[in-house]
Parts: C-alpha cells; structure tokens; sequence
C-alpha cells in the first residue's frame, strides 16, 4: 500500500506521534498463536445444548405440536415452545423507534420462511438435542407462498407477515422512502438520450469464520451472564431485556474477539433463547450455529431488485436520474426497513444531478429474513449506479472515466437529499486511478479539484 | 473460441456510521497508579483491530507511546454504551468518544503535573514519550509515571475522562427526502482487469487497482489488512456469492464452503492499492469508516471489464459462468438471426 500525500497536504498540518503509525497490533501474537479467546472457549462442567426444530416450510400454519416424545428422549432436560418466551413478538430495532414488532422468538401460529425457528429443545449433549428435535411433531397445513417482490407486491398475493398488509414496509411517507429533488420530468426531456435499465442480485451469506453462537451461564445472584460474538453488545441487552420481560440489571453480556462479523451478528437471535432455556433449567446453555444454520438459517444480504432510468446530454451531463429500489426483506423486518432506507440516501451515487427522483420499497417474501451485510443499502445499489454509469459513457461515445469526471460532486454542490457535500474526494480518486492503472484522461479532467469548481 | 481481455472502471462513495445517525458510543479513561491508561469500553472487536486503533488514539491524545494504552471492552458490566460494530463506525464515533474521554484525563493529568512543578497548566506540553514538560524550558519535566503517583497518593485526584460521541439523528422529510444521512464519507475509484473465456464463461480477475480515500489512515498497516480484504471480498461478489443461485427459487442453496464458492488463495488478483488522506472535519484525527466501502467498487468494476473482453452485459449478481455462457449465446444468437 502507497500512501499519496500529496493530496490534500495543506488539510493535515498537526504534528503526530501515534496517529499514522503502523503500530504492531496487540492482539495478533495471539491470533496467530491460537492463544485468542473466543465465546466457545468456555467450558462449564453441566453445560447443556440447544438445538431448534424448524421450519420445513415455506409458509404453513401450525396446527398443533406435540413434543411430548421428544420430551422423553434421554437427555432431554427441558423442550421450549413459544408459550414459554414471555414477549414472543419482537423487532430488533424497537429500541431505536423502528416497529413495528412482527417475528416471533418461536412460531406459534404459523410459520412464514423454511427454517423458521418452531421448538427449542434443550439437552445434556448435542447429539441428545439433535435426536430430540427429530421426535417433535409439528402438524402444519401449508400455505401459498410469494418468493418474487413483484408477486408479492401485487394484490391477491400471499400475505408473508400479518404485520405487514400489502407485503411492503409502511414508512412514515408511505409504502416507500421517497427523495424528491429538482424537476425529473423537465430533466428527462430536456435530455439527448435516455437510458432506463434494470440490476439485480441474489442473497448473500456474511461467511463470518466463526458461526454466531453464545453460551449463558445463570450466576448465584440470579443474573445470567452471556458469553456472545454479538456485534452489539447493548442492543442484545436490551433486546433480551425486552423479549424475556427481565430487568436490564440481571444480564450481563460478555464478549471479546469476534471470529468475523461483516453484519450477520448485528440481530438478536441466538442470545434471548439460550437465556431463557438457561434460567428454565437453572444450567449453563450452549447454543451455536451449525455452519448449515449459518449460511441457509441466519441473514443473508438481501437480494434487490433496482430500475434506474437516466436522462444524459451529448456533452456527458447527467441532467435526470429515477431510481426505483426494492429490497427483499424477507418474512420478517430485522434491519431491512433500515437498508432499504439507506439506499434511499445514497442515490444517485457520488455524482452531482440536478433532477432526482427516487423511490425504495422494503419487500417481504416466504424466505429467509434478510439484514444487515457489509456495505447495507449501498454495496448492490454501487453495482447498479457503476454499471449503468459505463453503459452512458458508451451511449454518448464518451471514455467511462472523464464521463465520471464530468458528473462528480464537488464541495459546496447541493445533494438530492438537500444536504451540501463536504470534504468530497471522488476527482482525487479517480486522478489517482487514471495514473496508476495508466488510463490516460483529458488534462482539464487532471486538473480539476473536489474542494472547489473551475471559474 | 478464445480467452479475451477487458478493463473496466467504477468510482464510488460510502457514508461513516449509521445512516441517519443516531447511533452513540461512549468511553471511559483512567490511569493507573504508574500511568498506564486503561480504555473502559462495550464496543465489539470483530478481528479487524478495533483495539489497536482505540489504543493508538487513546495514546496520540494523552501523549504517550501505544504500549502504555490498554483497551477493556465488550462487557456490558464494565463498558460504557456503544451502539455496536457495524455501519462503518467503529473507528468514527468510537474513536471520537475515546478521544474526548482521553483529552478530559489529559486535562487532570496536565493539572497535576503542573502542581508538582509549579507551573501553570496551559504552559505544559506532552513529549510522547512519556513525559510532561513546559513549553520552550523540556528541561523542567516530570514523568507521566512520577505524576500519576502524585496524583493518586498526593493530590488525590483521578486522572480520567468521560468520553461521549453522538450525531444527532435526523429524519427524513416524508415527501422530498431532506434529510443528513451522514456527516462524512469516504471514496474510492477502481480499475479491473479481467480475462473472460468466451467458451466457458469462466472470469479471471488478472489486477485490481484500488485506489481509496480514507479521511486519515490511523494505522496504515491495519489500513491495509481492511482494504486488500474488502478488496477480495467485493471480487467474491462480483462472481461467486449467494445462498440463492437461483433466485427467487428456493433451492440448491449452499450449506457449507465446498458449495458456497468463493475464490481461493489461486483465484487472487494482483492487488495494488493507493490511499489518499482528506481528513473528515468531525473524524477522529480525521478518520472515516472505510471498513464497508472498499468492498463495493470491485463488483461493477469487474462487471465493466466484462462487457469490455467480450460485449455482454451481466446485470445479475453474481456474474456466474453460466450467466456469462448464456449471455454470450444470446448475443451470438442474435448476431446470426441479424445477419441471416
């Protein structure tokens, strides 16, 4: 890695010690020496083992479920059922006033994905638990089920979640986020070419090392101490807090290094389940993805769905940009309402475009719930902007970088969501990558600078 | 049939922290008798070094070397509030707790220092190597050592800070979208060099120029380690990555590494990567989040330098050899019936 400091000298006057130093870090001797602790490095003499039966699915209604032989199994110490989790309805982002509350902890009366979790079964080994949750009988009566956003968006469809009418997240300016700036009409026909194209993409797995799991361990002070590869440790708190109507005070959350992260363990669900099976048994609980659990079970990235419609001149301006953004939540919100949100703000990329108009839908659908992955409402969103930026340039027979050049957001230009841009660096980027990958541009596009326009 | 080249070119930016904002985080500094520093956090390591960063700004701040900086966190007993590990906020609104937490224990510190040598406070400087000296007189000084003894057996006084960092959340006008969806952002500009062969579809990414703007670069190695990361990880989007191959259908989801593909040690690109520094006015030292960004523009970078080898347009993630194959005979197909 190079750095170039000759951009932007005249913004890093201080004098630096630590900062700017590629200090060893401190915790690699042991990483690379297996001396790192992990949640699943603790042990406990009585630990016992939770294991869920789920969903075969897509979209059923449960009829009845009979755990009375699984309860018999040897080893079994106790089954769980969503009579048994105190608030079985919950959201994750309640806490920051994002509802409204629409999974269950455990399925009580129907069951919305393949893998939704049904029953918890509790026992002195794994493969006690497993061989237990074989024996539950769950008597489902099946249900259509919508897997395409467009199916489920039209009227008639399988409804996906009860909370949700209409299979679309209701936000508070209606059944999507809206950005509205300039004129998009007069910017499209003011245009030389229009150009409308439609991206899309399929789920995709965090693939963290190490699958989400946390051991509980009940305290002599009636307090339960989590050990948890959360990403959060507070909004696992206060979730659990919510979900088994305990007092913040008796939980106590426990982490340390994470064996990766890259958003699949920002939502809460490993950690009330194996608290509550904790303070049911009055033992130690172990609760830890199977890799299966975590690439088919856990949530994905959602897939999405994005129609951007472009008007350009012949000179290479963008004078309009619609983008229509629809995410696939899946059965259930997690963060979804937020991702979907967030593309919303980013549209219509790092480009400066005088007439904006741009819509996202939070889609719901009878596979597994979506959420939060590295680069949220934005990674997809850069594939579609990008891809269709190349394909302009080519309309207009112009090179993909200097149409770029042309378009870049500067300091002080107006965003389409009305804030001004400060401290943009996009023209030094691309200057840098015209050097480094000898791609020649014109010398007006090497000239140029984000901290102010040329007169 | 044959192995052909492309090249292909995407830019982009990436916000810092929680869209909206909204999302806090806290810390806690004290000394120790001897002066070593000791950060009380609940924020989550997730292996890409958030300690070692907090470390490092826990030391530039207070004055002395990284080693006499340790990071206590992700213990809800323990540890102040934090919001959590994701959104590209670690390093931004942590960093910035910390940092405000260690200035109000520079304070005390400098305070004491200055009863110890009889100076006024404001005259007192850090020389980062452990010791506190007056400004143009370095010989009158005293050690960080001796005046975190003086402070807890003389003076009495705690050298600590609290540290708090919010951005207020804003929220999103229902009909334009006026909003602030962040306070700062980090950019990128990428070039691919791809080889397609035109007979199986099959997708070699030869060189990835990465080219990232990160606000300030606190530790330039750990800088690394993230981007040449993300690097890989957008390149694995770009062409092997998803739990629904054939979406929206259900089925022949991977259930484990042998299924769900992702390149290997043998598919790696040459990776060059060049780091340019315009510090964020509200980033720690300047810092933004670059954790999620330098991800992103490989995967259109990739999917331009396609259309360039061969002149189809995968608009489908992943950018599967099958989806190539199929395009390529869609485009052949069309070639024919065109000339026919």
């Amino acid at each position: 890695m190079e750095i170039r400091s000759e951009y932007f000298a005249d913004e890093r006057p201080e004098t630096l010690h630590e900062i700017g130093q590629s200090r060893p870090r401190d915790d690699a001797p042991g990483h690379v020496t297996g001396k790192t602790g992990f949640f699943a490095d603790r042990t406990f003499p009585d630990l016992l083992h939770l294991k869920m039966v789920r969903s075969p699915h897509h979209h059923a209604l449960i009829k009845s479920i009979d755990t009375s032989e699984a309860e018999r199994h040897p080893g079994v110490i106790r089954v769980i059922t969503a009579k048994d989790v105190p608030h079985n309805l919950y959201t994750i982002l309640i806490l920051i006033q994002v509802g409204p509350e629409d999974e269950t902890v455990l399925a009580d009366k129907k069951v919305s994905w393949k893998g939704e979790a049904v029953v918890a079964v509790v026992a002195t080994s794994e493969r006690a638990a497993h061989e237990a949750a074989a024996k539950v009988k769950v008597d489902y009566e099946v249900l259509p089920a919508v897997f395409d956003m467009e199916e489920a968006l039209k009227p008639g469809a399988p409804e996906v979640n009860p909370h949700h009418p209409g299979n679309y997240y209701e936000y508070d300016s209606g059944d999507h986020r809206k950005v509205r700036y300039g004129n998009i009409e007069e910017g499209f026909a003011m245009a030389d070419h229009i150009l409308e194209q439609t991206y899309s993409s399929s789920p995709i797995e965090q693939a963290p090392t190490e699958t989400t799991g946390c051991i509980v361990a009940p305290e002599g002070n009636d307090r339960f101490t989590c050990y948890t590869n959360t990403q959060a440790m507070f909004f696992t708190l206060d979730n659990t807090s919510i979900i088994l109507e305990m007092p913040g005070h008796k939980l106590h959350m426990v982490g340390g290094t994470v064996g990766g992260g890259f958003g699949g363990k920002v939502d809460v669900i490993v950690e009330p389940i194996a608290i509550l099976a904790a303070r049911l048994t009055g033992k130690p609980v172990s609760f830890i993805y199977s890799r299966e659990e975590e690439m088919q079970i856990s949530s994905p990235r959602a897939a999405e769905k994005i129609v951007i419609r472009d008007g350009v001149m012949n000179d290479g301006r963008l004078v309009a940009r619609k983008v229509t953004g629809y995410t696939d939540a899946g059965a259930y919100s997690r963060h979804s309402p937020y991702g979907a949100q967030k593309g919303a703000a980013h549209y219509p990329g790092p480009y400066t475009v005088p007439n904006v108009w741009i819509d996202t839908y939070c889609v719901y659908t009878n596979r597994t719930p979506s959420s939060a992955m590295r680069g949220f409402g934005v990674t997809i969103a850069d594939f579609a902007l990008e891809v269709q930026m190349d394909k302009l340039a080519r309309l207009i027979d112009m090179d993909p970088l200097e149409f770029r050049f042309i378009n870049a957001y500067r300091d002080g230009d107006i965003k389409a969501h009305r804030q001004p841009t400060e401290g943009a660096a996009l023209i030094e980027c691309m200057q840098e990558a015209s050097k480094v990958a000898n791609w020649p541009v014109a010398e007006k596009y090497m000239a140029m600078s984000s901290a102010k326009r040329e007169i | 049939m044959a192995i052909k080249r492309g090249r292909g070119v995407a830019a982009i930016n990436y916000p810092t922290g929680m869209n909206l904002g909204g999302d806090p985080s806290q810390a806690l500094v004290h000394s120790t008798p001897t002066g070593n520093f000791m950060v009380s956090l609940s924020s989550v390591d997730l292996g890409q070094g958030l300690r070692q960063v907090m470390s490092q700004i826990c030391a530039e701040t207070i004055g002395v070397p990284t080693e006499m900086v340790h990071i206590d966190t992700a213990d809800t007993d323990t540890g102040p509030h934090c919001m959590g590990t994701f959104a590209s906020r670690g390093t931004h609104r942590i960093g910035n707790a910390v940092r405000q937490a260690a200035e109000e224990a520079r304070q005390v510190m400098l305070e004491v220092a200055a009863e110890e040598l009889e100076v006024n406070a404001s005259d007192l400087e850090t020389d980062g190597t452990g010791n506190i000296q007056v400004k143009g007189a370095p010989q009158k000084s005293i050690s960080i050592f001796d005046t975190a003894l003086a402070a807890h057996f003389r003076r009495g006084r705690s050298i600590s800070g609290r540290g708090m960092f919010l951005v207020q959340r804003s929220y999103p006008d229902t009909e334009t979208g006026a909003m602030k969806p962040a306070t700062c952002y980090a950019h990128a500009c990428v070039v691919a060099d791809v080889e397609v062969d035109d007979e199986t579809g099959e997708v070699t990414v030869l060189s990835v120029k990465n080219v990232y703007e990160v606000g300030r670069a606190l530790n330039p190695a750990m800088v690394e380690q993230q981007l040449v990361g993300g690097s890989w990880m957008g390149i694995s989007h770009a062409l092997y990555e998803t739990t629904e191959p054939y979406y929206p259908d259900r089925s022949h989801g991977g259930t484990d590494f042998i299924h769900y593909l992702m390149p290997g040690p043998g598919d790696l690109a040459e990776t060059e990567t060049i780091v340019i520094e315009r510090p964020a006015a509200d980033g720690p030292y300047g810092a933004k989040g670059v954790g999620e960004m330098c991800a992103n523009p490989q995967i259109p970078a990739v999917a331009n330098a396609i259309f360039d080898a061969v002149g189809v347009r995968i608009d489908t993630m992943p950018i599967t050899p099958e989806r190539v194959l199929r395009a390529l005979k869609a485009e052949r197909g069309a070639v024919q019936s065109g000339a026919a």
